[in-house]
């Protein structure tokens, strides 16, 4: 039995390498994000987020509101390139619903 | 075909009560829901709701689901299910998809109902198959009559934990222990007394330490806490459990919020980040309101009751009515909202949302 403890399970990203990326001076959720990949997964960091601001809160002594929210993208959840091509976001026609 | 002057986001008791209230006083309104059946966390609810009768005291969740729904379709609600929104731009802008279908919407006043997500803890284990949350347990044991498991571990003592607690015995499984991090119940004590007399623990100052299992949950080592919430060495003890069911609150769904600009100001008795709005509802983006869990975690009946401001504040903004004969509407309901922030419970959430409300927010640019 493994002591692993994962803190985003779409990458699999254990405790040990957000502790990890703390320790080489990551100070935020994108930096965080960007060396370890923790929430760059499906689910956009839905329960991962909390975590690793809480992780961070921990580390520099900040509180968590200081992390949070983190970068926020579109599209919300994940969009096939279809359902944005059917929209014509430039204007011209509408789509018929 | 697809403007409207009220666009709501999300069908649980924030979004059908703001609906129903804008399209009463006519508004062509629009709700969109990502499920396949509207009424949110309503659906999930077989209890009886507390407070008055306005508040539909005495009446279990999906029955207020059942009613909410038929008065929006006699209202000529616009309703669209599976549909998903994934973005909300100037100019009042939704896009959306269903199935493969990306759809475009615009709406003069747009109200984001988006309720919370569940929060998580994480833990040795904490991804095993059996390991879920309370919200995961509801759904499953409450609308699709399915046991995830036999022998459960709750963790968190809040209503929802207790709650769940309590349905899961009813639907024939063992619940071995409630566990709270806290030395005191988080829940409300009418909820915990009848969990009690059901005879399940309620493990105070605890918190799980690992969750064990080859390849599903097999054992779950629980700790004991000390007053700096550290775990104590030498106080692990195991429980032979295969679901562990984690209650441990709920966070505001802001991700549309924050896109469209909203200024999101940050409360830990509300749920953590969430959307600035005043006493109507409204953010700091004009053409955009908020209702229920987004603007707030609290719960079925405050939800519903935000929604049904939110909704008449919408008609307001839009000029549909006299101001003041809405004014007077609105004034009911804020009366019941602050009636419902009562008790050791409610009266922190008023102080919050009072704080929220009385806040000064950067003005920013219209969308």
């Amino acid at each position: 039995m493994s002591k692993r403890e994962i803190i985003c399970r779409c990458e699999e990203v254990t405790k040990e390498e957000i502790i990890q990326a703390l320790q080489a001076g990551d100070t935020s959720l994108e930096a965080i994000k960007k060396r370890t990949r923790a929430g760059m997964g499906y689910c956009q960091g839905k329960s991962c987020k909390r975590l690793v601001a809480k992780l961070l809160s921990a580390y520099l002594g900040m509180p968590v509101a200081h992390f949070l929210p983190g970068s926020i993208r579109y599209p919300v959840g994940p969009v096939t390139l279809k359902v944005i091509a059917d929209l014509d976001l430039a204007g011209g026609k509408e789509n018929e619903n | 075909m697809n403007k409207f002057d009220v666009i709501v986001i999300g069908g649980g008791p924030a979004g059908l009560g703001a609906a129903v209230e804008a399209a009463r006083l006519g508004a062509r309104t629009l709700l969109l829901d990502e499920n396949s059946r509207p009424g949110g966390q309503l659906f999930k609810q077989i209890h009886k709701f507390f407070g008055s009768k306005e508040h539909y005291a005495g009446t279990r969740g999906f029955d207020i689901g059942e009613n909410l729904l038929k008065e929006a379709a006699s209202l000529n609600v616009v309703l669209k299910l599976d549909t998903r929104v994934w973005g909300v731009f100037p100019g009042g802008i939704v896009t959306a998809y269903c199935g493969e279908k990306g759809l475009k919407f615009e709406g003069k006043t747009i109200i984001l109902a988006t309720g919370a997500s569940e929060n998580v803890l994480s833990f040795p284990g904490s991804t095993l198959p059996g390991v879920i949350t309370a919200g995961a347990a509801q759904t499953m044991v409450n609308l699709h009559r399915v046991l995830p498991g036999k022998k459960f571990v709750v963790v968190g003592s809040g209503n929802v934990g207790l709650i769940v607690s309590y349905q899961l015995k009813q639907a024939g499984a063992e619940v071995l222990a409630i566990v709270e991090a806290l030395p005191q119940i988080s829940g409300y004590a009418v909820h915990a007394a009848k969990v009690k007399r059901a005879g399940v623990r309620i493990l105070l100052s605890h918190t799980v330490k690992e969750a064990i299992g080859e390849k599903i949950l097999e054992q779950v080592i629980l700790c004991k806490l000390d007053s700096n919430m550290k775990p104590i060495a030498g106080t692990e003890f195991t429980l032979d459990a295969d679901t562990l069911c984690l209650a441990v609150g709920l966070n505001p769904r802001v991700e549309l919020a924050a896109l469209c600009g909203c200024h999101l100001i940050y409360s830990p008795v509300l749920g953590g980040m969430m959307p600035w709005h005043d006493e109507n509802m409204c953010t700091s983006q004009s053409r955009i309101l908020v209702a229920g869990d987004l603007a707030g975690v609290e719960e079925a009946s405050t939800a519903l009751d935000e929604g049904r401001l939110a909704g008449l504040s919408a008609v307001q903004k839009l000029g549909l009515r006299n101001f003041k004969e809405v004014d007077d509407e609105m004034q009911k309901i804020k009366d019941r909202l602050t009636k419902l922030r009562q008790g050791p419970f409610g009266e922190k959430r008023q102080l919050a949302k009072q704080g929220i409300i009385s806040m000064k927010i950067p003005k920013e640019s219209c969308l």
